[in-house]
């Protein structure tokens, strides 16, 4: 049968090791599903008994992506709104460079702060490589065109409801962006939300950056390649469902936290 | 402060090579009540925002006795549609109050008591973009009387209110003109402008087509246009 073939020859390329003559479409079954359950299991357990390590690496996650995420939002938020009030020259293109900063390949991001942060780079001598801040400045770096631009979209319109009224109150360009970033702080939310599922769920530059060493830069996402990499499925799946446990749970505190779902309410 | 009088030179707004409004001659003195009418398109909306000086001017100019940074502090815009802060009834009131600097309490009891005044005593926690059309132009109202404008722009500010919150809108506005609050208002409601009217602005095709005396231009309008419209007859 060709289909199951093909079906097998894609599995053996997912695995890190080959083992290619054994496999057949019915074992193929039999392994993920196991892999799937054993990871289940597996997370169950470590939850727990709150496992050390796996307390520690959440946290750990937790502290480097909400940090990042704060900083990108302070940085991001403001300079969407003031890209709405303000009109300067190079206004559409400095837009345009942000919606294309969004698609910015995290790996490449990793690369150059790798670079920056060298020994041999222009910030080497503050030793930031293989810390999370090293892992905090890319992750702010990936993040920031994202919550910039999301924020941008509604905050351009929530300027075209408020433009008049605002002019002719004779608002001063910080009470504008005031205003903006206040009542708009509903989107602003989602924005940001959107900032903090990406970071949290990158992998490709914190592990250049931060090394993924042992109790000191190792993350939730980079435990998972580790683990991946050394064939133990059931972990790194494991893993992965407390990854995704854990950015449902942000998302879900942060909405509890403003009211947002509330009726009625900014 | 001496605003008055403002004087227009051949202001004219265009917009996408359209003529919105002009080249408008106009003085304005500092008494009475102003009322502006027209038919739909005509550019009551473009004038009335062009004299308050927030479009810009493709030609001509506009000037107040005082220096234009001045005067746009003594001036309040009631917008055809109330842009609704999203905020509670009470905020939006304050939000002119809190940007000149006064303190939030003092703030929310001046808007408390302007809401009970337009009517909205009951809506104060409400959120702003909940409320009616109606409820939505008094808001508006209140929002800009809050700073005891010197001149107060309105237009059409009754066009969604019943019978009886009109006249207590034109109640406030009476009062505040009596107060030396300068009304420069665009309305389709000629029993309303009957009333109110010191002076009439008849604009047609963005020009000024007439501008009379109350008692003269219900009277009899200077021009063919201005008695067709008057009758409720096409205008062209
Ligand atoms: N920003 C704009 N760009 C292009 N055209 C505009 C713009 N604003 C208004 N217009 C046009 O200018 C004309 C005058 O509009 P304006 O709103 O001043 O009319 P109006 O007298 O207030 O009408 P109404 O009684 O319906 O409120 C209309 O034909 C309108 O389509
Ligand atoms: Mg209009």
């Amino acid at each position: 049968m060709p289909i199951a073939r093909s079906d097998a020859v894609i599995w053996i390329w997912q695995q890190p090791c080959y083992t290619v003559e054994t496999v057949t479409p019915a074992r193929r079954n039999l392994y993920s599903m196991s892999d799937l359950w054993g990871g289940l299991t597996q997370a169950f357990w470590l939850l727990a008994t709150m496992d050390a390590d796996l307390v520690e690496i959440s946290l750990r996650s937790l502290r480097v992506t909400l940090t990042a995420l704060l900083v990108a939002s302070v940085v991001a938020l403001p300079f969407a709104a003031f890209l709405v009030v303000r009109r300067f020259r190079l206004r559409r293109m400095t837009i345009a460079v942000l919606n294309a900063l969004m698609g910015l390949p995290p790996v490449v991001v990793g690369l150059v702060v790798y670079v920056f942060l060298s020994r041999s780079g222009p910030f080497g001598v503050f030793g930031l490589l293989f810390t999370p801040t090293a892992m905090i400045i890319a992750q702010v770096i990936i993040i920031v065109p994202l919550i910039a631009s999301i924020a941008h979209q509604s905050l351009r319109e929530l300027w075209g409801d408020y433009h008049d009224l605002l002019i002719s109150l004779n608002t001063t360009q910080f009470q504008r962006i005031q205003a903006l970033l206040w009542d708009g702080r509903r989107a602003l939310l989602t924005a940001a939300l959107a900032g903090f599922g990406r970071a949290i769920g990158e992998v490709g530059a914190i592990m250049i950056v931060g090394g993924n060493i042992d109790h000191a830069t190792r993350v939730l996402t980079t435990a998972i390649a580790l683990e991946t990499g050394k064939g133990d499925f059931a972990l790194a799946l494991a893993l992965g469902f407390v990854l995704i446990a854990l950015a449902v749970a942000v998302n879900l505190m942060i909405h509890r936290l403003s009211h947002t779902e509330s009726e009625g309410r900014w | 402060m001496q605003m008055f009088p403002l004087v227009a030179k051949q202001a004219v707004v265009r917009r996408q090579g359209k003529v919105l409004a002009g080249p408008i001659d106009l003085t304005l003195q500092g008494q009475g009540v102003t009322i502006v009418i027209g038919p739909n398109g005509a550019g009551k909306t473009s004038l009335l925002k062009m004299l308050h000086g927030i479009v810009r001017l493709n030609g001509g100019s506009l000037s107040w006795a005082c220096p234009t940074v001045e005067a746009r502090k003594h001036q309040g815009f009631v917008f055809q549609a109330p842009v609704m802060m999203r905020r509670s009834v009470i905020e939006n009131i304050a939000y002119p109050l809190r940007l000149i600097g006064v303190a939030k309490a003092e703030a929310r009891l001046r808007a408390q008591d302007w809401a009970g005044q337009v009517g909205l005593g009951h809506a104060l926690k409400q959120q702003a973009t909940m409320l009616s059309g109606g409820e939505r132009q008094k808001l508006a109202l209140a929002r800009a009387l809050i700073r005891d404008p010197q001149v107060l722009f309105l237009d059409e500010p009754c066009a969604s209110l019943d019978g009886r919150a009109t006249r207590e809108i034109e109640e406030i506005l009476t009062r505040a003109a009596a107060n030396g609050t300068r009304l420069i208002m665009s309305t389709h409601n000629m029993g309303q402008a009957q009333r109110l009217a010191d002076e009439v602005i008849f604009v047609l095709h963005g020009k000024i087509h007439e501008f009379l005396p109350a008692e003269v231009f219900f009277a009899s309008p200077a021009t063919q246009q201005g008695r067709a419209f008057l009758r409720g007859d096409i205008v062209e």
